[in-house]
């Protein structure tokens, strides 16, 4: 196949390339220490990890930091649905309420764990879809390999936020499920293509021609040794698929594609329902927006510098 | 030097290509009236395109909002309230038995087309509506739902036949007695059409295409007798144009032209609004309200011609069909605080199936108190305690009577938990499967409403408990659900207005005591905004506005 | 070169046929659908019966589908229910797509008139305050969801400081002529000034939102790629060779930078549809975009189907043209 020009195949240049630095001549562990030597050191890594580590925690801890159950609508009696629609902030809820009188600090704090719920489940079910697809392809080769490589390009060479559009819309009812099952299936062909490109370099390599001498059967040698040296390129692409992901819910929230039950809050939920109050109650959509926007910058950050760390060509 | 001799070549092949195609001449007219009066345009925000300009094939209120403007019934309603009043027919009479009615027509009247309106073009309109094609049958929706059917199938229809017995007078036979008839001849579906016009443009011409209609040309070229006539509607952009029509029978209309400009998002007409882009739009958000009047816009309020009810289905949970069972839900309900706390200014609790300003609402009945003690002994001795509800309610949808599904959902449900009542909570999309699994009765519980289509008791209750076999309340699963849907037909064939009220009344109050179907909840009023400039607008009831008074700038 | 194209566009077909099937199997088994929508609150299972039997959908879902091929080899896909109701799906896809094609071209040439000579210059100035500044400017425009983007341009530009229309595409009061559908195009072709200026008025806040796309693409791409020109052998021997850096620059390092950065604009253009499903829902702006999003909202499935199928076609062929003007500018794939 020669190297193609179109979208998708810029798109599969950067996964290729990205492919390409787990089998690096220096063998694969010392070239994640040195990646790490030097993030460690740049400051838009630290940046990003900072933010992303106060996401993490928040997401784990909120329900027992967050001052009021975010399902629980304690300034309900204060909705007046003319008058007074978004009661605003007074003692113990220092952001004020919501439409429906929930507390809107505790639904912002509480929000991140469903946010990182989607953004983390969309990238795991796209992994594990993309290292199916990746082993299938990486470990038979010939007819398979073009096959399944056939399948992915197909996908890839469609924008990505159609496609999950189109997903989502075709669902029965749109749920959370179905929003966290469409981004992840856009996620497939980037991890399949990485997948396979990694072992296809490493099926050559030292390590795995000494253990396939040594007469290890090939699914070992796929699990135990080709499958953990991929894993650096996997990771930093897991990182950006995170933001893209949360993002990408976002948008399909907005679009009405989101779940309809909304006591668990979830940001880019909050963001699109907050587009009937948006002209007199616009920090019901900033506030959510800015959490998206700032959770995302974190893993892009991350995720860019950890490539770069790891590109052969900028560590010259 | 060598680029400068390209860019001078690209440049000479630009202005050949522009000579070449420019002999697209511009088709601008030189203004739209001639000078009639004031020159200026009302600009109104609708939520959808429109269907087409056909009224009798339309069915949703952003395509009655632009054929209103056009069209005219035989009757018409006073601005303001759900009242009939002469329009193209000054006056009307009928039998003893009000099988046949005799209407006088006005003298005066023409179409924008210049053709005569006469007798001979109100037979040749009813027998245009009554003679439909398979296509058509499903498509005009209001003619087949007020009467019955069409000329396939004469035993079942309401209309018989048409005939001018003089110049100006015409005279309709009808199978049976009805409160409808002729109250229905204001629904705009049922507006005279120009016969010559419809001829010309093939407007019984429907026909199935795909999962829709297509329709003929007439559709798109429509003509009536009333103020504003038809001049484009520019799909590309989706506006739809009218101008005042000259030779009006009635007083011309306050703005020359009228836009509808179609904006599918609620916050964008709200921005278009405040912009001063549209002058108005219906429906806006409750939660907009005070925003709105605070930055000079009226928010004008109708009176509620609706109800929003919790439907009961006994079918699809036996537990229901106790009496008590049905009560104890209906005190567990605060409605009065739902009231107050969820719903716009203006709305009411609800005593019965209809609102107040219909004949035959029984105002002697007393709302269900909130009463939660007296709820769950209700439960205790019908030995329903901690039963369980599948208790449903729409969502991407926002009706009249139900601003917010999920929010008046989660007040009521509140309610019946705090009774002891387990609730499985169901919901569906509104076209997504919500209305197919009520009709199909799938839900112990649901939400639901109607508004009015005009001035009639049988319009609610009739629709809601007059067919036996098909309704969403199950009544035939009750021992007096034929008797109830067998009194409503009997009221409603009562020739005599008062006696007719009284009949509905003690139903009313029948279904309420005795019955108790389904739990009335509220009527809400539907508003509608329009900016600071606008005079004359008149809110009606019926969401029926006719916007020929409306004027724009103070002219 | 002909085998591959038709190769391509045989494979395409294809796809489209099953993909139509998937689509319209799919479709029917979803809950509610156009009976419920035109219904309503009169919705009785007798109206019901009688709506379905009379739109066919009480045949078996393979008798509707060849219906359906059957309509669509005569140009009929169904007519709209909701977007434009009783307009062929497939005209309403006509009727809307010149919106987004004016509104995807005219993204892409701020796209680009932005995003090249700030990649070029960041290059150029690596590791630089501007440098640093414009990568964090990118990749928060990556970070921000587009039709936020959107909704903050509407909210002050529009709405607050009043500068430009909140929606829509020209003003109807213009009354103005209609010509190719490219609004701007036919206000200069017929010389009707004002209407060709709304038009363009109209065009800046959806275009500048959608624009933010394709900049951080644009923008990284020609950074890179300026960066490897700039280390690449032919540059260093022009700089053995003692050429002036203005020369270097202009004839070394522009234009072979330009290459991949040429592909990419022409293949997000794709990428645009998608992101006009954001912009022009916030801004009403009649196109494509919009209509997707009301055929799913309004389940105007006729219009959903058609409008699927035809952005799908439309990929396949920007993807298909793009390679066929690759193979031509670089004569090295054409020899593989």
């Amino acid at each position: 196949m020669t190297t193609e020009p179109s979208y998708a195949g810029r798109r599969k240049e950067r996964i290729d390339a990205l492919a390409a630095h787990s089998f690096d001549e220096t063998a694969g562990v010392s070239l994640i220490v040195s990646a790490w030597r030097r993030l460690r050191r740049d400051p838009v890594f630290l940046f990003g990890l900072g933010i992303t580590v106060v996401f993490i925690v928040l997401a784990v801890i909120s329900p027992w930091i967050a001052p009021h159950d975010p399902a629980a609508a304690p300034l309900l009696d204060k909705v007046r649905p003319q008058t007074n629609p978004v009661p605003g902030p007074e003692p113990g809820f220092p952001l004020g309420a919501d439409d429906r009188g929930r507390d809107l600090l505790s639904r912002l704090l509480v929000g991140s764990r469903q946010t990182l719920v989607v953004g983390v489940f969309a990238t795991i079910f796209g992994l594990i879809g993309g290292l199916f697809l990746g082993i299938l392809a990486g470990s038979f080769g010939g007819a398979v390999d073009s096959v399944v490589m056939r399948i992915v390009d197909v996908m890839l060479s469609v924008p990505s936020l159609l496609l999950a559009f189109t997903i989502a819309a075709l669902a029965p009812r749109p749920s959370q499920t179905t929003l966290i099952i469409a981004i992840a299936i856009i996620q497939v062909p980037i991890f399949a293509r990485l997948l396979r490109g990694s072992m296809l370099g490493q099926r050559s390599s030292d390590h795995v021609l000494a253990a396939r001498a040594l007469g290890v059967k090939k699914s070992a040698i796929v699990f135990r040794h080709v499958l953990p040296n991929s894993m650096g390129p996997v990771i930093v692409q897991a990182t950006l698929v995170l933001a893209i992901a949360i993002i990408d819910a976002a948008a399909l929230s907005f679009l009405g594609l989101g779940s309809p039950d909304d006591r668990q809050p979830e940001w880019g939920q909050m963001l699109g329902r907050s587009q009937e109050f948006i002209y007199d109650h616009p920090h019901l959509a900033v506030y959510p927006a800015l959490c998206i926007i700032t959770v995302a910058l974190g893993f892009t950050l991350m995720g860019e510098s950890m490539r770069e760390a790891l590109d052969p060509k900028t560590r010259r | 030097m060598r680029t400068v001799r390209k860019l001078a070549s690209m440049a000479a092949v630009g202005a050949l290509a522009l000579t070449t195609v420019s002999c697209a001449e511009s088709e601008r007219g030189d203004g739209g009236g001639e000078g009639g009066g004031g020159e200026s345009t009302f600009t109104f925000g609708a939520a959808g395109a429109p269907e087409m300009f056909d009224p009798l094939y339309a069915t949703d209120g952003e395509t009655f909002r632009v054929t209103r403007q056009m069209f005219q019934g035989l009757l018409g309603i006073e601005p303001g309230t759900a009242e009939v009043v002469p329009e193209l027919a000054t006056e009307w009479t009928s039998n003893e038995e009000g099988t046949e009615w005799t209407f006088t027509l006005r003298d005066d009247v023409t179409f924008h087309d210049g053709e005569p309106f006469n007798a001979e073009a109100v037979c040749a309109n009813f027998e245009r509506m009554y003679d439909q094609n398979e296509a058509g049958q499903v498509a005009a929706e209001y003619w087949g739902y007020v009467m019955g059917s069409f000329a396939n199938d004469p035993d079942n229809s309401l209309y018989q036949g048409c005939e001018a017995a003089d110049e100006f007078e015409a005279v309709v036979t009808i199978s049976r007695s009805t409160s409808g008839f002729p109250t229905m001849l204001t629904l705009a579906s049922l507006a005279m059409q120009s016969p010559a016009a419809m001829e010309a443009g093939d407007a019984n011409g429907i026909a199935t295409q795909g999962e829709g209609f297509s329709f003929p040309d007439y559709a798109q070229n429509p003509v009536g007798t009333g103020p504003y006539q038809f001049v484009e509607y520019d799909q590309a952009v989706g506006t739809v144009s009218l101008e005042a029509y000259d030779d009006f029978w009635g007083d011309a209309p306050a703005s020359s032209d009228l836009t509808f400009r179609v904006i599918p998002d609620e916050s964008t007409r709200r921005q278009e609004l405040e912009a001063g882009s549209i002058d108005g739009y219906d429906l806006p958000n409750p939660a907009d309200w005070s925003g709105l009047e605070e930055s000079g816009n009226s928010v004008e309020v109708r009176d509620p011609f609706n109800i929003f009810y919790l439907g009961l289905n006994p079918e699809a949970n036996p537990q229901l069909k106790d009496l008590k069972v049905r009560q104890a839900l209906y005190h567990a309900l605060d409605r009065e605080q739902l009231v107050q706390t969820q719903l716009p200014e203006g709305a009411e609790v609800a005593t019965q199936f209809m609102p107040s300003t219909v004949s035959g609402y029984a105002s002697s009945l007393e709302p269900y108190a909130y009463d939660p003690d007296q709820a769950r002994q209700l439960l205790q001795e019908a030995g329903a305690e901690g039963m369980t509800l599948t208790f449903a309610y729409p969502t991407e949808v926002s009706r009249p009577y139900m601003p917010d599904p999920q929010q008046l959902y989660e007040a009521l449900r509140t309610n019946l938990e705090d009774v002891g009542i387990n609730v499985d909570v169901k919901t569906a999309s509104w076209n997504g499967g919500y209305l197919d699994n009520v009709t199909a009765g799938k839900y112990d519980a649901y939400l639901l409403g109607w508004t009015g289509d005009y001035d009639s008791a049988f319009n609610f209750v009739g629709t809601f408990f007059g067919n036996l076999k098909e309704n969403d309340f199950g009544t035939k699963a009750y021992p007096w659900g034929q008797q109830l849907a067998d009194d409503l037909q009997a009221a409603d064939a009562v020739v005599d207005e008062d006696e007719r009220g009284a009949a509905f009344e003690e139903i009313n109050a029948q279904i309420m005591e005795e019955y108790l179907p389904g739990l009335p909840i509220s009527h809400s009023p539907p508003a509608l905004v329009v900016g600071p400039d606008v005079e004359g607008v008149i809110p009606s009831p019926l969401t029926a506005e006719e916007f020929s008074t409306v004027s724009v700038g103070g002219q | 070169m002909v085998r591959f194209i038709v190769r391509r566009m045989l494979q395409m077909a294809g796809v489209l046929v099953v993909l139509s099937m998937l689509l319209f199997v799919w479709l029917k088994a979803l809950p509610g659908g156009p009976v419920s929508a035109i219904l309503g609150e009169r919705a009785t299972p007798e109206r019901r019966a009688a709506l379905e039997a009379a739109l066919g959908l009480d045949q078996p879902v393979y008798v509707q589908y060849l219906r359906f091929v059957e309509r669509a080899l005569h140009g009929e896909f169904g007519a709209s229910t909701a977007v434009l109701p009783g307009e062929d799906a497939f005209q309403v896809f006509l009727i809307r797509l010149p919106a987004t094609i004016e509104l995807a071209i005219f993204a892409m040439v701020l796209a680009v008139a932005l995003g090249i000579p700030l990649g070029y210059f960041a290059a150029r100035r690596k590791g630089s305050p501007l440098d640093s500044g414009a990568v964090v400017f990118s990749l928060i425009g990556v970070a921000v969801p587009v039709f936020f983007t959107a909704f903050l341009l509407k909210y002050f530009v529009a709405v607050e400081w009043q500068l430009l229309p909140v929606s829509g595409r020209q003003d109807p009061s213009l009354d103005a002529t209609r010509v190719t559908g490219l609004f701007i195009l036919d206000g200069l072709l017929t010389r009707e000034w004002d209407a060709a200026w709304d038009a363009l008025r109209h065009l800046i806040l959806p275009a500048v939102a959608l624009a933010t796309i394709p900049f951080a693409i644009i923008f990284r791409i020609t950074r890179a790629s300026v960066l490897d020109t700039m280390d690449a052998d032919f540059v260093r021997t022009a700089e053995a060779k003692g050429l002036t850096a203005s020369v270097i620059r202009s004839r070394h390092v522009l234009r072979n930078a330009m290459l991949p950065v040429v592909t990419v604009i022409g293949l997000s253009l794709g990428g645009l549809l998608a992101g006009a499903i954001l912009t022009e829902t916030v801004f009403s702006f009649p196109g494509i975009g919009d209509a997707i999003y009301q055929s799913q909202r309004d389940k105007d499935y006729a219009v959903l189907t058609v409008l699927i199928l035809a952005s799908a076609a439309i990929f396949v062929i920007i993807n298909l043209l793009v390679d066929i003007a690759y193979a031509v500018l670089d004569p090295r794939i054409r020899t593989r």
